[in-house]
């Protein structure tokens, strides 16, 4: 459905007097998902995964660049294609109420989105109606303000605004953010549901334990670089996964240890190298001259020289 | 409807706290001003009076009196809806109040209506694309006009189209030797029209300013980045989701800036010799006309105040956060 390959996002910026400065916020990205998966993006907090979504959507500011490959239903994935594909082959579910607007009524917005996802005029109310009842939403919540709705109710709204079209490709960024362990089971169920009819979901999130009740592959990231791609069965603690960082990362979860590997890596405008070298116990020369290639390692992926 | 009456009450309590508070501040000013009454009354004329009819004159105004005396006796019959005689049009001030705000009620509507529109206009065009040239265009115009006195302004168009051209008289608010009802309407436009282009062109520039930052914000809020996430255009944007939340503060500003508004007025009837209040407010002012002054500036008050009232029941009424915090909230 979506490969993204090399991808690199880029921000320049001037600074004192005129001087052109780049940041390098994604750098040599990989990322496969095919239809019917669930393809779990983890990572810490500014890593850079919510502007993998925004470039998968053509959303990001002007002074972003993007260099990189990516192929959508096998074709390549250019500007002009993405502006008439964005909501109505690829759709973003986001993050928290706030990306509703608080003036309109919520009816209004899902109906927009079906209009812009191609529904006709004609059709959208019935269509409405359908994606309501589907998430359990009852009649009148369509005349609310987003600020009546409860956490697990926006969610769901802004599941059905993001689903009222056909979009194959979802893009959910943080769907359990800020809810209780039932409303986000609810919400990663949803997922899960929206997959199984064929559609393939990209879930980004933080949160590892929760990815993995619904994932099928996990995708690691690590200040802006995908380090490792892993089948979520590689998660049992039996030593199956690959990278350090990963390691580190599952190890940091209460359930396992609570360690606190390392401290975060912030940056990734260093040019050469391997992005986690140094916190790595393993490094040497080589991980300091190049950024090691994702390499195929017993079923999954991993971008290290030593693994 | 409960609602609606607490609203009210609270607010005429506030209206009646803030008369008294501005009466009496305004009194203690007035008072202690260096001008005269009586000698700024008679002007050149002091030279034939001789010091008895001064006090003469000064005892019947009462000007005499210790301050605190003069100011209970002024603010007994005020209470009473009786706001004494100007000193220099000799009529009761509230017919000469009445009569000069219908002359300034065209010019400030027509500006406020002017400037609350076109402002709003320009602020959205410019904000939604934002850093473009047109951006940049209104940008200057706003800038520059947000820096510019009205008085300056209004001498410009004064010397261009009135002296230069000669397409617009240079004063008044209807031709030289008529009165009000002789002057067709056509006639008291052609003369409102200088006064009304100036207010509006600085007027414009400040809602510009607010609805440009206010169009910036909703433009790159998650609410928008959301839609173009669905594919809606930057037009769609703009008119189906900023324009909402960009026009909720733009009216509180359109009305909280009737204040603003009165002040440009006072400068441009002025200029332009324009029969209206804020004339009339120089006028008393160097006359010495304390009846009048104060009356003015009461009148202003309530003015000022029903515009900011105004603008907060607008919000309530429009805002859904607002409307449902009193109602049954579900």
């Amino acid at each position: 459905m979506l490969d993204v390959h090399d991808l690199s996002i880029s921000f320049s910026s001037y600074t004192l007097g005129l001087k052109k400065k780049e940041v390098c916020a994604i750098r040599s990205l990989d990322l496969r998902i095919a239809p019917g998966e669930i393809m779990a993006v983890v990572g810490q907090s500014g890593a850079g995964k919510s502007l993998l979504a925004h470039a998968l959507l053509g959303i990001l500011p002007p002074n972003a660049k993007v260099s990189g490959s990516l192929f959508f239903k096998s074709r390549p994935l250019t500007a002009e294609r993405l502006t008439d594909l964005r909501g109505s082959q690829i759709a973003l579910i986001p993050q928290s109420v706030t990306y509703l607007n608080p003036l309109l009524r919520v009816g209004t917005q899902v109906a927009r989105a079906a209009r812009l996802s191609g529904v006709s005029r004609d059709e959208t109310p019935p269509v409405v109606r359908r994606a309501f009842a589907r998430y359990l939403l009852d009649k009148e919540v369509a005349d609310w303000f987003p600020f009546q709705l409860s956490g697990g109710m926006a969610r769901r709204v802004l599941t059905a605004t993001a689903t009222v079209g056909k979009a194959d490709l979802l893009l959910a960024d943080e769907p359990t953010n800020g809810l209780d362990s039932a409303a986000a089971g609810e919400a990663l169920g949803h997922l899960r549901e929206l997959a199984d009819t064929g559609k393939a979901v990209l879930l980004i999130t933080h949160d590892i334990k929760a990815a993995l009740q619904v994932a099928d592959k996990v995708t690691v990231f690590c200040a802006g670089n995908s380090v490792e791609v892993a089948a979520a069965e590689d998660f049992n603690g039996h030593g199956r996964l690959r990278h350090p960082y990963t390691k580190a990362l599952w190890n940091a979860l209460p359930a396992n240890g609570f360690r606190m590997a390392m401290p975060p890596v912030i940056t990734s405008s260093q040019n050469d190298g391997c992005l986690f070298r140094l916190y790595c116990h393993k490094q040497d020369s080589l991980c300091g001259k190049r950024l090691p290639g994702l390499r195929n390692t017993n079923g999954g992926w991993v971008r290290c020289h030593h693994a | 409807m409960f609602t609606i009456i607490k609203f009210l009450f609270l607010k005429t309590t506030r209206l009646a706290l803030l008369i008294a508070a501005v009466a009496v501040l305004s009194f203690v000013l007035v008072s202690n001003s260096p001008i005269d009454p009586v000698d700024a009354y008679a002007g050149a004329a002091i030279l034939n009076i001789s010091p008895e009819q001064r006090d003469i004159i000064a005892q019947r105004w009462g000007v005499d009196k210790p301050p605190i005396e003069r100011f209970l006796t002024w603010a007994g019959q005020l209470v009473q809806g009786d706001f004494g005689v100007s000193a220099i049009f000799n009529e009761p001030v509230l017919d000469v109040i009445s009569k000069r705000f219908i002359t300034s009620f065209w010019l400030m509507a027509l500006a406020w209506s002017f400037s609350g529109a076109l402002g709003f206009g320009l602020g959205l065009t410019a904000g939604a694309w934002e850093g473009s040239l047109i951006d940049r265009g209104i940008r200057i115009y706003a800038y520059t006009m947000a820096s510019t006195p009205t008085f300056w302004v209004g001498i410009v168009l004064l010397m261009v189209f009135s002296v230069f051209l000669s397409w617009t008289p240079t004063c008044c608010a209807w031709p030289i030797g008529m009165s009000a009802d002789q002057a067709t309407i056509w006639q008291r436009l052609h003369h409102l029209l200088l006064p009304v282009i100036t207010l509006s062109l600085i007027g414009i520039a400040k809602i510009t300013l607010h609805t440009r930052e206010k169009t910036i914000e909703a433009m790159h809020s998650d609410y928008a980045i959301f839609a173009r996430a669905q594919g809606e255009s930057t037009i769609g944007i703009v008119l189906r989701q900023a324009v909402r939340n960009v026009a909720l503060p733009a009216v509180t500003l359109q009305f909280a800036s009737l204040g603003e508004l009165f002040g440009g007025a006072v400068l441009a009837e002025q200029v332009f010799a324009y029969p209206g209040l804020g004339r009339a407010t120089v006028e008393a002012g160097i006359g010495g006309d304390v009846p009048l002054l104060l009356g003015i500036v009461l009148i202003s008050t309530v003015f000022v105040f029903t515009g900011n009232s105004v603008a907060d029941f607008i919000y309530q009424l429009v805002d859904p956060r607002m409307r449902k915090v009193a109602g049954s909230s579900s």
